[in-house]
Protein backbone atom coordinates (compact mmCIF):
# COMPACT_ATOMS: atom_id res chain seq x y z
CA UNK A 1 0.00 0.00 0.00
CA UNK A 2 2.92 2.19 1.11
CA UNK A 3 4.32 1.75 -2.40
CA UNK A 4 1.78 2.02 -4.03
CA UNK A 5 0.75 5.79 -2.77
CA UNK A 6 4.59 6.66 -2.11
CA UNK A 7 5.51 5.49 -6.08
CA UNK A 8 8.55 6.72 -7.53
CA UNK A 9 6.71 8.59 -10.11
CA UNK A 10 4.88 10.48 -7.18
CA UNK A 11 7.71 11.26 -5.42
CA UNK A 12 9.75 12.65 -8.30
CA UNK A 13 6.54 14.86 -9.16
CA UNK A 14 6.74 15.90 -5.19
CA UNK A 15 10.24 16.68 -5.18
CA UNK A 16 10.74 18.89 -8.41
CA UNK A 17 7.56 19.16 -10.20
CA UNK A 18 7.77 21.12 -13.96
CA UNK A 19 4.76 22.68 -13.39
CA UNK A 20 5.63 24.68 -9.94
CA UNK A 21 5.92 28.81 -10.33
CA UNK A 22 4.42 31.53 -10.85
CA UNK A 23 2.79 32.34 -14.23
CA UNK A 24 2.52 35.63 -15.50
CA UNK A 25 -0.86 37.42 -16.32
CA UNK A 26 -2.78 33.76 -16.36
CA UNK A 27 -6.59 33.89 -17.84
CA UNK A 28 -8.08 31.72 -14.87
CA UNK A 29 -6.66 31.31 -11.30
CA UNK A 30 -8.47 29.41 -8.36
CA UNK A 31 -6.43 28.60 -4.80
CA UNK A 32 -7.76 25.31 -3.32
CA UNK A 33 -7.19 24.93 0.60
CA UNK A 34 -7.33 21.84 2.54
CA UNK A 35 -8.03 22.95 6.03
CA UNK A 36 -7.56 19.76 7.80
CA UNK A 37 -4.03 19.52 6.99
CA UNK A 38 -2.91 22.93 5.06
CA UNK A 39 -2.24 22.17 2.00
CA UNK A 40 -2.70 25.09 0.19
CA UNK A 41 -2.44 25.13 -3.61
CA UNK A 42 -2.99 27.94 -6.45
CA UNK A 43 -3.40 26.52 -9.68
CA UNK A 44 -2.91 29.12 -12.71
CA UNK A 45 -4.28 28.79 -16.15
CA UNK A 46 -3.91 30.04 -19.92
CA UNK A 47 -6.34 29.79 -22.14
CA UNK A 48 -6.40 30.34 -26.44
CA UNK A 49 -9.26 29.46 -28.55
CA UNK A 50 -11.05 27.09 -25.99
CA UNK A 51 -8.13 25.65 -25.07
CA UNK A 52 -5.67 24.98 -22.66
CA UNK A 53 -2.10 26.33 -23.37
CA UNK A 54 -0.32 26.02 -20.30
CA UNK A 55 -1.26 25.93 -16.27
CA UNK A 56 1.29 26.58 -13.71
CA UNK A 57 0.79 25.82 -9.75
CA UNK A 58 2.23 26.93 -6.29
CA UNK A 59 1.92 26.47 -2.72
CA UNK A 60 2.65 24.13 -0.15
CA UNK A 61 0.83 20.87 -0.10
CA UNK A 62 2.09 17.31 0.82
CA UNK A 63 3.16 15.21 -1.43
CA UNK A 64 -0.37 13.51 -2.42
CA UNK A 65 -1.46 16.44 -3.71
CA UNK A 66 1.53 18.16 -5.07
CA UNK A 67 2.33 15.46 -7.09
CA UNK A 68 -1.30 14.91 -8.12
CA UNK A 69 -1.30 18.50 -9.32
CA UNK A 70 1.48 18.69 -11.28
CA UNK A 71 0.56 15.27 -12.87
CA UNK A 72 -3.14 16.54 -13.71
CA UNK A 73 -0.86 19.48 -15.46
CA UNK A 74 0.76 17.07 -17.64
CA UNK A 75 -2.28 15.68 -18.57
CA UNK A 76 -4.64 18.86 -19.26
CA UNK A 77 -1.71 20.79 -21.13
CA UNK A 78 -2.73 21.16 -24.82
CA UNK A 79 -6.16 19.53 -23.97
CA UNK A 80 -9.49 21.30 -25.22
CA UNK A 81 -11.83 22.44 -22.11
CA UNK A 82 -14.10 20.17 -23.39
CA UNK A 83 -12.01 16.96 -23.34
CA UNK A 84 -10.20 18.83 -19.90
CA UNK A 85 -13.88 17.94 -17.99
CA UNK A 86 -14.25 14.78 -19.44
CA UNK A 87 -10.42 14.20 -17.35
CA UNK A 88 -11.98 16.08 -14.62
CA UNK A 89 -14.81 13.99 -14.06
CA UNK A 90 -13.10 10.29 -15.24
CA UNK A 91 -10.70 10.97 -12.32
CA UNK A 92 -12.68 12.33 -9.31
CA UNK A 93 -14.63 8.81 -10.60
CA UNK A 94 -11.02 6.66 -10.42
CA UNK A 95 -10.93 8.70 -6.88
CA UNK A 96 -14.55 7.22 -5.74
CA UNK A 97 -13.60 3.94 -6.62
CA UNK A 98 -16.12 3.28 -9.61
CA UNK A 99 -14.29 0.95 -12.25
CA UNK A 100 -13.02 2.88 -15.31
CA UNK A 101 -12.80 1.21 -18.47
CA UNK A 102 -9.52 0.41 -20.42
CA UNK A 103 -9.83 3.38 -23.20
CA UNK A 104 -10.62 5.47 -19.81
CA UNK A 105 -8.40 4.46 -17.87
CA UNK A 106 -5.74 5.17 -20.90
CA UNK A 107 -7.07 8.63 -20.91
CA UNK A 108 -5.69 9.23 -17.56
CA UNK A 109 -2.40 7.96 -18.49
CA UNK A 110 -0.10 8.73 -15.46
CA UNK A 111 -2.74 9.89 -13.38
CA UNK A 112 -3.96 6.39 -13.27
CA UNK A 113 -0.67 5.95 -10.53
CA UNK A 114 -3.61 8.00 -7.54
CA UNK A 115 -6.25 4.54 -8.18
CA UNK A 116 -5.14 3.33 -4.61
CA UNK A 117 -6.46 6.86 -2.90
CA UNK A 118 -9.97 4.84 -3.19
CA UNK A 119 -8.86 2.75 -0.53
CA UNK A 120 -7.72 5.54 1.65
CA UNK A 121 -10.01 7.84 2.70
CA UNK A 122 -7.90 10.16 4.30
CA UNK A 123 -5.82 11.22 1.27
CA UNK A 124 -8.77 11.75 -1.20
CA UNK A 125 -8.92 15.36 -0.34
CA UNK A 126 -4.97 15.14 -1.16
CA UNK A 127 -5.44 13.57 -4.17
CA UNK A 128 -8.32 15.87 -5.75
CA UNK A 129 -7.43 19.29 -4.64
CA UNK A 130 -5.53 20.63 -8.09
CA UNK A 131 -8.29 18.52 -9.45
CA UNK A 132 -11.02 20.85 -7.84
CA UNK A 133 -8.96 23.79 -8.92
CA UNK A 134 -9.09 22.79 -12.82
CA UNK A 135 -13.07 21.57 -12.07
CA UNK A 136 -14.24 25.15 -10.83
CA UNK A 137 -12.02 27.03 -13.72
CA UNK A 138 -13.57 24.80 -16.11
CA UNK A 139 -17.29 25.53 -14.56
CA UNK B 1 0.50 0.77 25.72
CA UNK B 2 -0.66 -0.13 28.81
CA UNK B 3 -2.99 -2.81 27.47
CA UNK B 4 -4.27 -3.37 31.01
CA UNK B 5 -5.96 -0.19 31.28
CA UNK B 6 -7.45 -0.61 27.24
CA UNK B 7 -8.20 -4.28 26.82
CA UNK B 8 -10.24 -4.07 23.92
CA UNK B 9 -7.85 -2.08 22.18
CA UNK B 10 -6.11 -3.88 19.10
CA UNK B 11 -2.56 -5.18 20.44
CA UNK B 12 -0.88 -3.23 17.20
CA UNK B 13 -1.95 0.18 17.82
CA UNK B 14 0.42 3.05 19.22
CA UNK B 15 -2.03 5.91 19.94
CA UNK B 16 -0.04 8.84 20.08
CA UNK B 17 -3.26 11.50 19.52
CA UNK B 18 -4.25 11.83 23.04
CA UNK B 19 -4.45 15.79 22.19
CA UNK B 20 -6.95 15.30 19.65
CA UNK B 21 -9.32 12.74 22.14
CA UNK B 22 -8.36 10.31 24.75
CA UNK B 23 -8.96 6.06 24.63
CA UNK B 24 -11.33 4.88 26.91
CA UNK B 25 -10.14 3.36 29.79
CA UNK B 26 -12.43 -0.26 30.39
CA UNK B 27 -13.62 1.06 33.71
CA UNK B 28 -15.22 4.52 31.76
CA UNK B 29 -16.73 2.13 29.01
CA UNK B 30 -17.90 -0.46 32.20
CA UNK B 31 -19.74 2.76 34.14
CA UNK B 32 -21.42 4.08 31.02
CA UNK B 33 -22.83 0.31 30.06
CA UNK B 34 -24.31 0.20 33.84
CA UNK B 35 -25.90 3.75 33.13
CA UNK B 36 -27.60 3.07 29.57
CA UNK B 37 -28.29 -0.93 31.05
CA UNK B 38 -30.22 -0.18 34.49
CA UNK B 39 -30.13 3.58 35.02
CA UNK B 40 -31.30 5.36 32.40
CA UNK B 41 -33.61 8.01 32.94
CA UNK B 42 -35.11 11.68 32.46
CA UNK B 43 -32.92 13.87 34.95
CA UNK B 44 -35.22 16.62 36.60
CA UNK B 45 -38.61 14.99 36.19
CA UNK B 46 -38.26 12.99 38.78
CA UNK B 47 -41.76 11.25 39.24
CA UNK B 48 -39.92 7.96 39.13
CA UNK B 49 -37.50 5.94 40.59
CA UNK B 50 -35.32 5.85 37.23
CA UNK B 51 -36.28 9.58 36.74
CA UNK B 52 -35.01 10.01 40.62
CA UNK B 53 -31.83 7.58 40.03
CA UNK B 54 -30.66 9.80 36.74
CA UNK B 55 -31.20 13.17 38.32
CA UNK B 56 -29.36 12.47 41.24
CA UNK B 57 -26.01 10.74 39.00
CA UNK B 58 -26.04 14.05 37.04
CA UNK B 59 -25.77 16.47 39.48
CA UNK B 60 -22.94 14.36 41.16
CA UNK B 61 -21.17 14.10 38.16
CA UNK B 62 -21.56 18.15 38.74
CA UNK B 63 -20.21 17.59 42.36
CA UNK B 64 -17.29 15.59 41.13
CA UNK B 65 -15.64 17.53 38.58
CA UNK B 66 -16.26 20.57 41.32
CA UNK B 67 -13.92 18.71 43.94
CA UNK B 68 -11.94 17.12 40.97
CA UNK B 69 -10.74 20.95 40.24
CA UNK B 70 -10.91 22.39 43.80
CA UNK B 71 -13.38 24.67 42.25
CA UNK B 72 -14.82 27.81 44.66
CA UNK B 73 -18.02 26.45 46.49
CA UNK B 74 -19.98 29.70 44.87
CA UNK B 75 -19.48 27.93 41.40
CA UNK B 76 -21.66 26.45 39.14
CA UNK B 77 -21.11 23.52 36.55
CA UNK B 78 -22.44 24.11 33.15
CA UNK B 79 -22.68 21.16 30.83
CA UNK B 80 -22.35 21.56 27.15
CA UNK B 81 -21.41 19.44 24.23
CA UNK B 82 -17.98 20.26 24.74
CA UNK B 83 -15.27 22.91 25.34
CA UNK B 84 -15.98 24.57 21.93
CA UNK B 85 -19.55 24.61 22.55
CA UNK B 86 -19.02 26.26 26.08
CA UNK B 87 -16.79 28.86 24.53
CA UNK B 88 -19.57 29.75 22.26
CA UNK B 89 -22.12 30.15 25.02
CA UNK B 90 -19.94 32.43 26.76
CA UNK B 91 -18.64 34.40 24.10
CA UNK B 92 -22.35 34.41 22.55
CA UNK B 93 -24.22 35.25 26.03
CA UNK B 94 -21.68 38.04 27.49
CA UNK B 95 -24.65 40.62 27.61
CA UNK B 96 -23.61 44.44 26.00
CA UNK B 97 -23.11 46.05 29.99
CA UNK B 98 -19.71 43.58 30.13
CA UNK B 99 -18.58 43.59 26.51
CA UNK B 100 -19.68 46.88 24.67
CA UNK B 101 -18.37 48.87 22.08
CA UNK B 102 -14.91 50.32 21.99
CA UNK B 103 -14.45 47.57 24.34
CA UNK B 104 -10.99 44.82 24.17
CA UNK B 105 -10.92 41.24 23.80
CA UNK B 106 -7.66 39.84 24.50
CA UNK B 107 -7.10 36.90 22.98
CA UNK B 108 -3.84 34.27 22.76
CA UNK B 109 -2.92 33.53 19.85
CA UNK B 110 -2.10 30.03 20.53
CA UNK B 111 -5.95 29.71 21.40
CA UNK B 112 -7.50 27.12 19.18
CA UNK B 113 -9.80 27.82 16.69
CA UNK B 114 -13.11 27.50 19.18
CA UNK B 115 -11.64 30.09 21.10
CA UNK B 116 -10.96 32.78 18.52
CA UNK B 117 -14.04 32.42 15.93
CA UNK B 118 -17.02 33.25 19.06
CA UNK B 119 -15.04 36.29 19.94
CA UNK B 120 -14.14 37.07 16.51
CA UNK B 121 -18.15 36.99 15.99
CA UNK B 122 -18.82 38.93 19.34
CA UNK B 123 -16.12 41.54 18.43
CA UNK B 124 -18.05 41.82 14.75
CA UNK B 125 -21.52 42.42 16.47
CA UNK B 126 -20.31 44.83 19.00
CA UNK B 127 -18.00 46.51 17.46
CA UNK B 128 -15.53 45.93 20.24
CA UNK B 129 -11.84 45.33 19.52
CA UNK B 130 -9.73 42.13 18.96
CA UNK B 131 -6.47 41.95 20.52
CA UNK B 132 -4.16 39.17 20.78
CA UNK B 133 -1.22 38.38 22.69
CA UNK B 134 1.46 37.20 20.41
CA UNK B 135 4.11 34.24 21.22
CA UNK B 136 8.12 33.98 20.94
CA UNK B 137 9.81 31.29 18.44
CA UNK B 138 9.04 29.17 21.68
CA UNK B 139 5.64 29.32 21.41
CA UNK B 140 5.35 30.91 25.24
CA UNK B 141 3.29 34.23 25.63
CA UNK B 142 5.72 37.18 25.13
CA UNK B 143 6.10 38.73 29.16
CA UNK B 144 5.78 42.77 27.18
CA UNK B 145 2.09 41.78 25.29
CA UNK B 146 1.03 41.39 28.72
CA UNK B 147 0.32 45.29 28.26
CA UNK B 148 -2.04 44.68 26.05
CA UNK B 149 -4.24 43.80 28.77
CA UNK B 150 -5.84 47.85 29.96
CA UNK B 151 -8.56 49.50 31.31
CA UNK B 152 -10.22 48.91 28.33
CA UNK B 153 -10.46 45.14 28.31
CA UNK B 154 -13.17 43.39 28.59
CA UNK B 155 -12.31 40.03 28.50
CA UNK B 156 -8.90 37.72 28.43
CA UNK B 157 -8.69 34.34 27.04
CA UNK B 158 -5.80 31.76 26.78
CA UNK B 159 -5.66 28.03 27.11
CA UNK B 160 -4.20 26.71 29.58
CA UNK B 161 -1.94 24.28 27.55
CA UNK B 162 -1.69 25.30 24.20
CA UNK B 163 -2.77 22.30 21.25
CA UNK B 164 -0.54 23.09 18.71
CA UNK B 165 2.79 23.42 20.42
CA UNK B 166 2.25 22.67 24.16
CA UNK B 167 3.40 25.25 25.71
CA UNK B 168 2.12 25.85 29.70
CA UNK B 169 0.40 29.72 30.07
CA UNK B 170 1.37 31.43 33.08
CA UNK B 171 -1.87 31.60 33.67
CA UNK B 172 -1.85 33.26 37.63
CA UNK B 173 0.38 35.90 36.15
CA UNK B 174 -2.32 36.33 33.72
CA UNK B 175 -5.56 36.04 35.90
CA UNK B 176 -3.82 38.71 37.94
CA UNK B 177 -2.84 41.33 35.31
CA UNK B 178 -7.29 40.91 34.20
CA UNK B 179 -8.03 40.83 37.51
CA UNK B 180 -6.59 44.54 37.99
CA UNK B 181 -7.99 45.95 35.53
CA UNK B 182 -11.34 44.56 35.92
CA UNK B 183 -11.60 41.98 33.31
CA UNK B 184 -13.55 38.82 32.80
CA UNK B 185 -10.89 35.84 32.65
CA UNK B 186 -11.81 32.95 30.69
CA UNK B 187 -9.51 29.46 30.67
CA UNK B 188 -9.45 26.70 28.42
CA UNK B 189 -8.68 24.19 30.28
CA UNK B 190 -8.95 21.69 27.10
CA UNK B 191 -5.64 20.29 26.98
CA UNK B 192 -4.69 20.06 30.76
CA UNK B 193 -7.42 18.72 32.73
CA UNK B 194 -6.14 15.38 33.61
CA UNK B 195 -2.62 15.80 32.61
CA UNK B 196 -1.99 17.79 35.81
CA UNK B 197 -3.43 18.80 39.14
CA UNK B 198 -5.81 21.77 38.84
CA UNK B 199 -6.54 24.08 41.96
CA UNK B 200 -9.32 26.59 40.71
CA UNK B 201 -8.76 28.27 43.76
CA UNK B 202 -5.52 29.61 43.19
CA UNK B 203 -6.24 29.92 39.51
CA UNK B 204 -8.96 32.51 40.70
CA UNK B 205 -10.14 32.72 36.82
CA UNK B 206 -13.79 33.39 36.37
CA UNK B 207 -14.76 30.87 33.89
CA UNK B 208 -12.88 27.69 33.75
CA UNK B 209 -14.11 25.10 29.88
CA UNK B 210 -13.06 21.84 29.63
CA UNK B 211 -13.99 18.55 27.20
CA UNK B 212 -14.78 15.42 28.82
CA UNK B 213 -13.42 13.55 25.51
CA UNK B 214 -10.26 14.19 25.94
CA UNK B 215 -10.26 13.48 30.13
CA UNK B 216 -10.81 9.50 29.70
CA UNK B 217 -14.75 10.18 29.26
CA UNK B 218 -17.05 9.98 26.23
CA UNK B 219 -17.39 12.32 23.82
CA UNK B 220 -20.76 14.64 23.34
CA UNK B 221 -20.13 16.37 26.80
CA UNK B 222 -18.34 19.34 28.05
CA UNK B 223 -18.07 21.57 31.14
CA UNK B 224 -18.39 25.52 31.69
CA UNK B 225 -18.05 26.25 35.07
CA UNK B 226 -17.11 29.67 36.55
CA UNK B 227 -18.27 32.30 38.95
CA UNK B 228 -22.49 32.15 39.59
CA UNK B 229 -22.75 35.93 39.40
CA UNK B 230 -21.21 35.40 35.70
CA UNK B 231 -22.94 32.71 34.56
CA UNK B 232 -25.94 34.65 35.79
CA UNK B 233 -25.64 36.91 33.16
CA UNK B 234 -25.07 34.70 30.08
CA UNK B 235 -27.97 34.62 27.58
CA UNK B 236 -28.79 30.71 26.83
CA UNK B 237 -27.18 29.84 23.59
CA UNK B 238 -30.33 27.34 23.60
CA UNK B 239 -33.97 27.96 25.02
CA UNK B 240 -36.29 25.16 25.56
CA UNK B 241 -37.39 22.19 27.71
CA UNK B 242 -35.88 22.04 31.29
CA UNK B 243 -34.54 25.75 31.36
CA UNK B 244 -37.27 27.29 31.94
CA UNK B 245 -39.46 28.78 35.19
CA UNK B 246 -42.69 29.99 33.64
CA UNK B 247 -44.23 30.02 30.33
CA UNK B 248 -46.77 31.99 28.47
CA UNK B 249 -47.54 32.75 24.78
CA UNK B 250 -45.53 35.48 24.44
CA UNK B 251 -43.17 35.82 27.09
CA UNK B 252 -41.23 33.02 29.24
CA UNK B 253 -38.92 32.89 32.69
CA UNK B 254 -35.99 31.48 32.57
CA UNK B 255 -34.78 28.90 35.27
CA UNK B 256 -31.81 29.83 37.13
CA UNK B 257 -28.05 28.72 36.72
CA UNK B 258 -27.23 25.95 35.29
CA UNK B 259 -30.46 24.77 34.25
CA UNK B 260 -31.35 28.12 32.10
CA UNK B 261 -28.02 27.50 30.19
CA UNK B 262 -28.75 23.36 29.88
CA UNK B 263 -32.41 23.65 27.58
CA UNK B 264 -33.30 19.82 26.43
CA UNK B 265 -32.87 16.36 27.77
CA UNK B 266 -29.18 15.90 29.27
CA UNK B 267 -26.35 13.86 28.31
CA UNK B 268 -26.61 11.84 31.21
CA UNK B 269 -24.92 8.90 30.54
CA UNK B 270 -21.83 10.93 29.44
CA UNK B 271 -22.10 12.81 32.70
CA UNK B 272 -21.87 9.30 34.16
CA UNK B 273 -18.84 8.54 31.70
CA UNK B 274 -17.46 12.08 32.88
CA UNK B 275 -17.59 11.23 36.57
CA UNK B 276 -16.00 7.94 36.57
CA UNK B 277 -13.42 9.32 34.49
CA UNK B 278 -12.61 11.49 36.77
CA UNK B 279 -12.86 8.86 39.61
CA UNK B 280 -10.60 6.58 38.11
CA UNK B 281 -7.76 9.71 37.33
CA UNK B 282 -8.17 10.73 41.01
CA UNK B 283 -7.67 6.86 41.74
CA UNK B 284 -4.29 7.01 39.55
CA UNK B 285 -3.29 10.05 41.60
CA UNK B 286 -3.09 13.43 39.44
CA UNK B 287 0.54 14.16 40.91
CA UNK B 288 1.74 10.39 39.85
CA UNK B 289 0.05 11.31 36.19
CA UNK B 290 1.85 14.48 35.87
CA UNK B 291 5.04 12.93 36.93
CA UNK B 292 4.36 9.94 34.64
CA UNK B 293 3.51 12.07 31.72
CA UNK B 294 6.46 14.63 32.34
CA UNK B 295 8.61 11.91 32.43
CA UNK B 296 7.61 10.55 29.26
CA UNK B 297 6.80 13.70 27.69
CA UNK B 298 10.73 14.31 28.35
CA UNK B 299 12.12 11.29 26.58
CA UNK B 300 9.75 11.89 23.75
CA UNK B 301 10.82 15.15 23.45
CA UNK B 302 15.00 14.28 24.10
CA UNK B 303 14.39 11.45 21.14
CA UNK B 304 12.71 13.29 18.43
CA UNK B 305 15.39 16.73 19.04
CA UNK B 306 18.01 14.79 18.87
CA UNK B 307 17.51 13.44 15.45
CA UNK B 308 19.23 15.55 12.75
CA UNK B 309 15.53 15.22 10.30
CA UNK B 310 13.25 16.08 12.69
CA UNK B 311 12.80 19.71 13.25
CA UNK B 312 10.94 20.40 17.12
CA UNK B 313 8.81 23.04 17.80
CA UNK B 314 7.48 25.13 21.11
CA UNK B 315 9.12 25.07 24.35
CA UNK B 316 12.91 24.41 24.44
CA UNK B 317 13.03 21.12 26.41
CA UNK B 318 10.21 20.65 28.92
CA UNK B 319 10.06 24.13 30.77
CA UNK B 320 6.99 24.35 31.20
CA UNK B 321 5.22 21.92 28.15
CA UNK B 322 2.52 19.75 28.46
CA UNK B 323 2.03 16.00 27.07
CA UNK B 324 2.52 17.13 23.25
CA UNK B 325 5.75 17.52 21.20
CA UNK B 326 4.90 19.65 17.79
CA UNK B 327 8.08 18.35 15.06
CA UNK B 328 8.42 18.15 11.43
CA UNK B 329 10.32 15.59 9.15
CA UNK B 330 12.49 18.22 7.70
CA UNK B 331 11.33 18.14 3.46
CA UNK B 332 8.58 15.58 4.25
CA UNK B 333 4.66 17.13 4.79
CA UNK B 334 3.02 15.83 7.94
CA UNK B 335 0.50 15.04 6.20
CA UNK B 336 2.81 12.33 4.37
CA UNK B 337 4.09 11.43 7.35
CA UNK B 338 1.25 10.86 9.46
CA UNK B 339 -0.44 8.59 7.23
CA UNK B 340 2.89 6.72 6.38
CA UNK B 341 2.95 6.35 10.64
CA UNK B 342 -0.19 5.19 10.43
CA UNK B 343 0.42 2.09 7.86
CA UNK B 344 2.97 1.36 10.63
CA UNK B 345 0.45 1.27 13.57
CA UNK B 346 1.64 4.36 14.69
CA UNK B 347 -1.43 7.71 15.22
CA UNK B 348 -0.43 11.09 15.80
CA UNK B 349 -2.27 14.28 14.21
CA UNK B 350 -0.58 15.82 11.32
CA UNK B 351 -2.27 19.51 10.39
CA UNK B 352 -2.58 23.06 11.83
CA UNK B 353 -4.49 21.94 14.88
CA UNK B 354 -7.26 24.16 14.37
CA UNK B 355 -4.64 26.89 15.15
CA UNK B 356 -4.07 28.57 11.97
CA UNK B 357 -3.53 32.29 13.53
CA UNK B 358 -0.64 30.55 15.51
CA UNK B 359 0.98 29.01 12.76
CA UNK B 360 0.74 31.96 10.74
CA UNK B 361 2.48 34.70 13.10
CA UNK B 362 4.72 31.59 13.55
CA UNK B 363 5.44 31.05 9.54
CA UNK B 364 4.93 27.33 10.12
CA UNK B 365 2.33 25.92 7.39
CA UNK B 366 1.94 22.86 9.41
CA UNK B 367 3.45 19.72 11.69
CA UNK B 368 3.37 16.81 13.11
CA UNK B 369 1.99 16.41 17.11
CA UNK B 370 2.42 13.68 18.61
CA UNK B 371 0.55 13.70 22.31
CA UNK B 372 0.41 11.80 25.45
CA UNK B 373 -1.91 10.00 27.90
CA UNK B 374 -1.48 8.08 31.09
CA UNK B 375 -2.08 4.45 29.03
CA UNK B 376 0.98 5.83 26.98
CA UNK B 377 4.70 4.05 27.79
CA UNK B 378 8.20 4.14 26.74
CA UNK B 379 7.42 1.17 23.94
CA UNK B 380 5.17 3.42 21.97
CA UNK B 381 8.25 6.25 22.11
CA UNK B 382 10.18 3.30 20.32
CA UNK B 383 7.50 2.49 18.03
CA UNK B 384 7.27 5.81 16.66
CA UNK B 385 10.99 6.34 15.89
CA UNK B 386 10.92 3.01 14.46
CA UNK B 387 7.78 4.24 12.38
CA UNK B 388 10.12 7.87 11.29
CA UNK B 389 13.04 5.87 10.12
CA UNK B 390 9.97 4.21 7.57
CA UNK B 391 9.02 7.93 6.40
CA UNK B 392 12.84 8.18 6.03
CA UNK B 393 12.93 5.02 3.75
CA UNK B 394 10.38 5.50 1.88
CA UNK B 395 10.62 9.74 0.80
CA UNK B 396 14.92 8.40 0.01
CA UNK B 397 13.25 6.68 -2.59
CA UNK B 398 12.69 9.80 -4.34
Amino acid sequence: MLNQMYSELILSHNKSSPHKGIMDEPDAVERGHNPNCGDDLTLMVKIEEGRIINAKFTGIGCAISTAATSIMIDLIKGQTLESAKVLVDLYLQLIKGEQLSHSDQRLLKDAMAFSGIKDMPARVKCATLGWHCLRVILE
Amino acid sequence: MNRDMLPQLPKSLVYLDHAATSLKPQAVIDRVARYMGTENGSPNRGAHYLSVVSTELYQRSKQTVKTFLNAPKEWEVVYTKNATEALNLVAHGLPQTLVGEEDEIVVAISSHHSNILPWQRLAKSRKSHLRYLYVGQDGSICASELDKITSKTAVVTWPYIANALGNVSPVNLLTEKAKAVGAITVVDGAQAVGHLPIDLMKLNADLFVFSAHKVYAPTGIGVLMGDKSILDQLEPLVLGGDMISFVSEQEAQYAPVPQRLEAGTQNVAAAVGLMQALEWLSEIGMEHIAAYENALTSTLYQALASRPDIDVYGPHGMEPRGSIVSFNVVGVHPHDVASILDTQGVAIRAGHHCCQPLMNAMGVGATCRASIGIYNDESDIEALLNALDKVQEVFSNA
